[in-house]
Parts: C-alpha cells; structure tokens; sequence
C-alpha cells in the first residue's frame, strides 16, 4: 500500500492558500449531478453535508440516533479553540500551530495542524452568524478562557455547554438544506459496510433500524463522519451508542487504519461507582482553570477533606509542573493521578479517585463567580454523586475519552480507498499522540465547514463515474455479507448477554492496554481477545429477529467488531516501542518517570492494512517531517 | 434496595400494549434509573425474554435521547433532571414506580418505550436556524451582543429536544419547544432578519404535525429538564403574531 499525504508544496504558511487554488473545481450547473453520501451528524458531518448541500451537491445522510441532533458532540462541554487573539495575550496561528503539535507530542502532520490553526479563526465567525450563543462580556465582546497545555486565552464557550451549541448550529444548517430538499436525512440508519467498486468507494449498506431492512445507498463519493472508538474500553466518557463499526467495515474494505493506539484518557471524570456502571461522566477541563488538584500527603489517609489541613496536602500538579500546574495536558495530569493514587495517596472508594477543589476559587471570586461560570458541572456532579462541590472537593479519576487514532487520510483528508473521506474523530487527524482541550470541535468544524466540501471536489472533478445499480456484483456481495452476519449473530442461542461480552473486554483493554502499557501485558490481551472473540461467537446470546426494532441485535454487531479491533489497537500499542502523548509505555521512561520518545525510530504514522481473514494486518508507515518545529521533550515543567 | 416496575410493553405500532410488572429485589440506590433498566435487561435476557427497549445515548442529560414518564411526569419526579440522570436515592425503599413511553398524536410509539420524534426535525426544517451559509460570515466580534441577550438567548438555547414538554401538556402541544429556538435566534442580531418569518413557518408546521394548541397550562415548563421558561411562548407568539398578520408576504 502506497501511503501518499499528498501534502503540497512550498511554506506551511502558503500551503493550504496554494492547495485551494490547485484544486479542481465543479461547474456549479454540474454539481447537483453528483451524489455524496455522509455518515455520521456530529459536528464533522452535519457541518459538511450543510455546506456540501449549499454548495450544490446532492447528499444523502445517515445517522443511528433518532435524530441528527443527538450525535455525541453534543455532549462536549469546555469550548473551541481558535487563534483570534481577542485576549491580546500574544496568542497567534503560529501559537496554536505550535500548541497543538507540541501537545500532540510531534506525532501529527505539520501542514495539516497547521490550516487548522488558519482555520480556527474562521469558525468562530461561522458559528457567530449562525446564533451561536457564544459567552459574551458586557460590552458585548465574545470572552474567551484557558484551556489545558495552553498559556493563553484562546477557547470560546456557550457555559459548559459549547458542543451542544455548535453541533445545533451546524445541525440547523443542515436541516435547512433538509427542508430545501438538497439534503435528504435517513435517521436510525447504521451503516454495515461500504460499498467498492472497481477500487472506489460507491455506497453503503445500511440497516433501517425500526424495520431490520436492509438497503444500499450508492453515490459518487462517501464521507465517514462517525466519531470516536472510546467504548471499546466499554466505560468512557462516549455516548452509549458511539461505535466503531463504521470505520472497522472501511478498514476491512482497504482503508488503512492510522495510529489505533493513540487514545486519551481524560484526567477529569467521576469516578467509578459500581458493577452496574454504564458509563462514565466527564467534568470539563475548564473546571481546571478554577479548581486545584490534590491528594493527603500521607497514604491512607482517610480524614474527609475538609479536616487535612493545608501543609498536609500534595497539590502535586502544581509541585511537578509549576508553570502549567493544573493546567498540563491530559496525558500528563491523568498520568500523575494514576500515580499518586498507585502511591496509596488516592481518595475516596477504592483509592481511585484524587480532589479537584474549589475553596480557594470561590474564596476568591465568590460563590456566584463560580456558578456562572460553572453552574451546571457542579449542578451535574450534585446529581451523580449527591455530594455538594461547593462545599466539599469534586473527587474525580481519568478515564477514555477520546481516540486520536482513526482511519489514515491525505491532506485532501481522502482515505486510502479513493472515493472515502474521512472527517472529525473518526479519522486519525490532527492531534498526534495527544489531543488538547477544545480542540475536538475545531477540528470537527474545520473539517466539515471548511476543507472537505473544498477537497472532494477536485475528487469529483478529476474522475469519471459510470451509473452503477444494486445488481452490481460488488453490491451485492457487501449487501449478502452484511445480511449473513446479522444472521449468524442471531443464530448462535447461546448463554451469555453481549453487555457482559463487551464489559470483559473493557476490562481487558483498561488492564493491559490503559494508561499505561508494557510488552507483557499487551501479549496477554493479545492471546485473551482471540479467545474472547470465539466465545463470543460461540455464545452470546442475541434474542428476537431482524424484522423488528432490536437494541440488543446492534448492540451485538457492534461489539462483535470492537471483539477484533480491539487486537488491532493493542498490536499497534506493542509495535510504537516508545512513550509519546497518551500512549505511555513502562519500558521507555526515564529514571524520573517521564515519557522517551524515540524520534530516530519511530516519528511515524503507523498505517494497518487489513490483509484478510487469517493473516495479521501489515504495518505501513508515513514518515513525519517537521520543517518548521523542533523536536523537543515536551516540558511543562 | 427493592423497587416493582410496572413497565409500559408494546411489541410495534399496531399492538396494542399493556403494563407488565418486574420485582427489582435489589437495587443499589447509587445506580441511575437507566442503569436499573440495564440490569432487568440483563436478567430478562437470561430468562429468554425481550428486553425493553428504551432510547437513550449521552446519559449525560445533554443528547435528548432518553425520555420516559415516570410515575406519571416525564423523566420523573426530580426536577431539572432528565431520565437518564435521575438516581435511584430519589426514590424510596419498596416503591413502585410506573414506567411508560412519551405519550401524543405526534409521537407514534415505535416499541416499549421508544417513540419517533421525528416531526421535531421537522418543524427544525421548516424553519429553525439562521439563513448564513458557510464562508459568508463577518468577523465574530463585528456585531456585539449585550451579555444580558446573549445569556436570555443561551437560556432558550438550551433546550434539548427530548419531548418532555410534548409528553406533559394535555393538549400534546410542542409550543415550549418552538417558543424555545423562535426565542434564541430571535433574541440575537443575527437571527433577527428573519425573526417572524421564522416563528410563523415553524408554527404553521407545529401544526401539520399534530401538535396541539397551547393553553397555558404550564405544565411543560414544570417537566423540563433544562427548565426552559414559559414566558418564551409569550415571545414566540408576538413574533407569530407580527409575521402572520403584519409581514406575510401576499405571493404565498
């Protein structure tokens, strides 16, 4: 496989101004001759298909939730990054360029990190126009505060509530296009497969979800925009529904599968409570620019917070890092809580669990400063925990969060399968080894709003496309494999609930392939998955028919595919022998415990191939040249 | 702790559904209300029986996906909380709480206790959002926006879209929920230009959709998770008002 970044030539400055020139376009008359099928309603694919619509597109757009406006960027709290510099704190593209690969530990490509930071500045004034609810100060101004990995304030927000406001935003864009029938929206439709003919991507199959039937979708080109992997961990901060179906069928249709292993932990969520846990629940990271961070001194100390008087309180971010303290990155602050809490130091049941404290914040400001800021996350803690943060600390624990890795794209962000963009989440993007806060909904955004509608057009306009129908070979194969494993799944009446299947392997990842991560571990998951994986087969058990509404039959195909992708995550985890961004491996630390990276060996991409059924999948690598950083050890000290 | 279900079964559209009862013997009240319809699940799985379905995604109280009524009000007795955040502690040891779906004419039940929503995309659709399309915006800061509109805006914008309103007016009316996205645009110079055209397209498809009329109950505002306030429906209807009488354009 030919991994070809197609990233143009000349200054990283000119690049993408050079590129957009470069591009082919569509005659206007021409477009709505073609048809683009998007996957997905997050703010990736609401976004583009709103402005693929208007620009004259014909596009067709599937999401498994009842309604678009329920995809899991709604579910994003703390803000969006973009270099305006509003805050005349030195802030600049070149600032968040830089903050981004460096947070990402130089693991991305430069010029796509790059346009990001151009482009940032863009979508705040998208969404503005939109209504977008921005928080304003008095004077009217937009506001913006600091985010973690970050010295400036650069992150724009609608309370704790900015992902829900951008996704309405760019879901009421789309459903203009809807109601002016450019768009047409299949709601509770799950995509089963992809459809490649004659090496290009075509179509879908896709399931209607209420009727069990199954129908293909065909077009000219696909977008994937269908989120994060986080659940393979079965407990993380995703949606219950988010899944990686969508992007593992791609990766078995010949599109590479870039970084698998690459996923954060999120330092501020609630810590677990019981067996019956369904998921967890993230506290904005915004939470850290107000809230400190501690443990007692001594391990087991088990006094309530309120009586561990000041000298006896590690606030060990601080300590560690005095000029980010409770600011560093993510990797780096759940890293250190792990820690503290493998230390004996952790608060709360189980000792899995560290204080983020508002005392002295609300000393400070007062209590109503705070509230305002972050009424509703204490409001949400109240309710999980029935504890009152504003008088006693938020204990929290890291827990998964996001997935830096994804399917492997160009700069054109095209798929190794021509024809299949990838956007958002769901492909391996922008962030390296490590994603910074608030910088999931500007690369979401940027991507959707701002570069894909751009580069699939050059796609359409260099290509010639013949009329295929559902009685292609190719079609109809896809169409049978999807039909023969729904099927299979619901014949194998066995014993065991695909809950409890997809809760073992969680465990199993959170074990061996966590926080952090060693060789030996990594061969046991290694050896347990493929022997999960038959039991599985073997035994679930997936009641009712096809023919129905049947929660637990997409469940089980969901599972069923995070039961062999989770090896593919945990195989790429083996192979990275180094420790960058989230991706922390025991062997390689310094005497101090800090991460070595090993940029001689390993400054790559690593891109899987699938290669059938019964052989491992092959390791292609893109080389990562930076022209314009220096390598560093990242510090934050 | 132990808890009875009385849960709302109905296999399609077309059956006509009935009440079946689950003794939960024990319950951990630190479980969310969800999380105990996981766990029936589970056992009525082992026991070869259909488990209830049920929407739900974020469990967050943020995607709008969850919704069912509960003892009687929609998302259950806790105010501003929606199903998915309200915790078993809520309820007492040897309760019996009654499950049933969002029940309207414009919500068709699809299964146990999931309903289509759709006509709420729909009303979106025929009206819900500010006419910029991408690329054509001004600079974020070219137009201020006092803070005081800008937070009575984001109070509006709130609104989840779960169709807890719908469910507890007595007249099936999505007045809270339309009032709720007429009054954010509305409210901002941004979406101003198109300010009564708007409530009156949104209105009009409110009502191709079945949706009754609004007689100020209030009962919606009550059931709100994201306590959306009833004086946006006032807002709403002056905007109708001006747009239906004042400003509609003679060639429609």
């Amino acid at each position: 496989m030919e991994l070809k970044a197609n990233v143009p030539d000349g200054s990283l400055e000119k690049k993408w101004d050079r590129h957009r020139f470069e591009l082919k376009l569509v005659n206007p008359a021409n477009k709505r001759k073609y048809r683009i099928l998007v996957v997905g309603t997050g703010l990736a694919g609401a976004s583009a298909a709103a402005t693929l619509a208007e620009l004259g597109y014909e596009v067709e757009v599937f999401c498994f939730q009842d309604s678009p406006r329920r995809a899991h960027s709604i579910a994003a709290q703390g803000g969006i990054n973009a270099a305006k510099n509003y805050a005349n704190d030195g802030d600049s593209i070149w600032r968040l360029f830089y903050d981004t690969v460096k947070g990402g530990d130089f693991r991305s490509r430069e010029a796509n990190v790059y346009r990001l930071a151009q482009i940032s500045v863009h979508i705040i004034d998208q969404c503005v126009a939109q209504g977008v609810p921005f928080a304003r100060e008095y004077g009217g101004q937009l506001v913006t505060r600091s985010f973690g990995g970050t010295q400036v304030a650069r992150t724009f927000y609608a309370r704790g509530q900015t992902g829900q406001q951008l996704l309405l935003g760019a879901y009421q864009a789309m459903m203009r296009q809807v109601g002016a029938g450019k768009v047409r929206l299949r709601p509770r439709s799950e995509m089963l497969d992809l459809v490649v003919v004659d090496g290009r991507a075509r179509g879908l199959v896709v399931r209607d979800l209420v009727s069990g039937e199954l129908s293909v979708a065909l077009g000219d080109a696909v977008v994937l925009a269908t989120g994060g992997y986080g659940n393979l961990f079965y407990l993380s901060t995703n949606a219950k529904g988010s899944n990686v179906t969508a992007i593992w069928r791609a990766y078995k249709r010949g599109a590479a599968f870039g970084n698998p292993c690459f996923t954060q932990i999120h330092p501020t969520c609630i810590p677990v409570s019981g067996e019956y846990q369904s998921k967890l629940t993230l506290m904005s990271e915004s939470l850290r620019n107000d809230g400190r961070i501690w443990v007692p001194q001594r391990q087991g100390d088990a006094r309530p917070p309120s009586q561990i008087p000041e000298n006896e309180r590690d606030y060990y971010l601080e300590r560690m890092y005095p000029s980010f303290g409770n600011l560093v990155p993510r990797d780096i602050a759940s890293r250190a809580a792990k820690k503290v809490c493998d230390e004996g130091r952790g608060v709360g049941p189980g000792g899995l669990g560290v204080y983020l404290d508002f005392a002295d914040a609300i000393r400070r400001l007062g209590e109503n400063v705070i509230r305002d800021k972050y009424g509703n996350l204490f409001e949400m803690y109240e309710r999980i925990t029935d504890e009152n943060p504003y008088q006693a600390p938020m204990r929290i624990y890291p827990a998964v969060h996001y997935t830096m890795g994804g399917l492997w794209v160009d700069y054109n962000l095209m798929s190794t399968v021509p024809g299949l963009y990838v956007i958002g989440e769901a492909n391996f993007s922008d962030h390296g080894a490590n994603r910074l806060g608030a910088s999931a909904l500007m690369q979401g955004l940027a991507d959707g709003y701002f570069i894909l509608p751009y580069t699939i057009g050059d796609y359409l306009a260099r290509s010639r496309f013949e009329k295929i129908g559902p009685d292609r070979p190719e079609v109809r194969q896809a169409r049978t494999d999807a039909e023969t494993r729904i099927q299979r799944l619901l014949s194998v009446n066995g014993k065991r609930s695909v809950d409890s299947f997809h809760r073992e392997l969680g465990r199993l990842m959170w074990d061996d392939c966590g926080m952090s991560r060693n060789e030996k571990g990594l061969q046991r998951a290694l050896s347990r998955i493929p022997a999960l994986r038959e039991e599985f087969w073997r035994d679930v058990r997936v009641l009712g028919e096809n023919e129905q509404l049947n929660q637990s039959l997409e469940k089980a195909g969901r599972v069923a595919d995070f039961l062999e992708f989770g090896e593919l995550v945990c195989r790429d985890a083996l192979e990275r022998r180094e420790s960058c961004g989230g991706h922390f491996r025991e062997e390689y630390q310094t005497p101090e415990g800090d991460p070595m990276r090993d940029d001689a060996n390993l400054c790559h991409v690593a891109a899987w191939e699938y290669a059938g059924e019964d052989s491992p999948p092959k390791l292609n690598k893109e080389p990562l040249t930076f022209e314009s950083v220096h390598l560093a050890q990242r510090s934050y000290q | 702790m132990r808890l009875t279900l009385h849960v709302w079964r109905q296999k399609g559209p077309k059956d006509p559904g009935r009440i079946v009862t689950y003794d939960m013997p024990d319950v951990n009240p630190d479980m969310s209300f969800l999380e105990a319809l996981d766990v029936l699940n589970e056992r009525l799985i082992q026991r070869g029986e259909d488990p209830i379905a049920f929407d739900h995604d974020c469990r967050e109280g943020i995607c709008g996906a969850c919704g069912m009524v509960i003892n009687g009000i929609p998302h259950g007795p806790r105010r501003a909380t929606t199903a998915c955040q309200l915790h078993l502690r809520t309820f007492k040891d040897g309760d019996e709480i009654w499950v049933e779906p969002w029940r309207a004419r414009a919500f068709p039940t699809i299964k146990d206790l999931v309903v289509d929503r759709s006509a709420f995309d729909r009303i979106i659709a025929a009206g819900g959002f500010v006419s910029v399309p991408t690329g054509s915006a001004p600079d974020g800061n070219a137009l201020p926006v006092p803070k005081k509109v800008a937070d009575l805006a984001m109070d509006a914008a709130q609104c989840i879209g779960c169709g807890a309103c719908v469910a507890s007016c007595p007249n099936g009316s999505a007045m809270l929920f339309v009032a709720a996205k007429v009054s954010h645009l509305g409210l901002l110079p941004q979406g101003r230009p198109e300010r009564r055209d708007r409530a009156r397209k949104m209105v009009e498809q409110m009502d191709r959709e079945g949706f009754g009329a609004c007689t100020n109950t209030g009962e919606c505002e009550a059931a709100c998770p994201k306590e959306i306030r009833l004086e946006f429906i006032a807002r709403m209807n002056r905007d109708f008002l001006r747009g239906t009488f004042a400003e509609r354009p003679e060639a429609e």
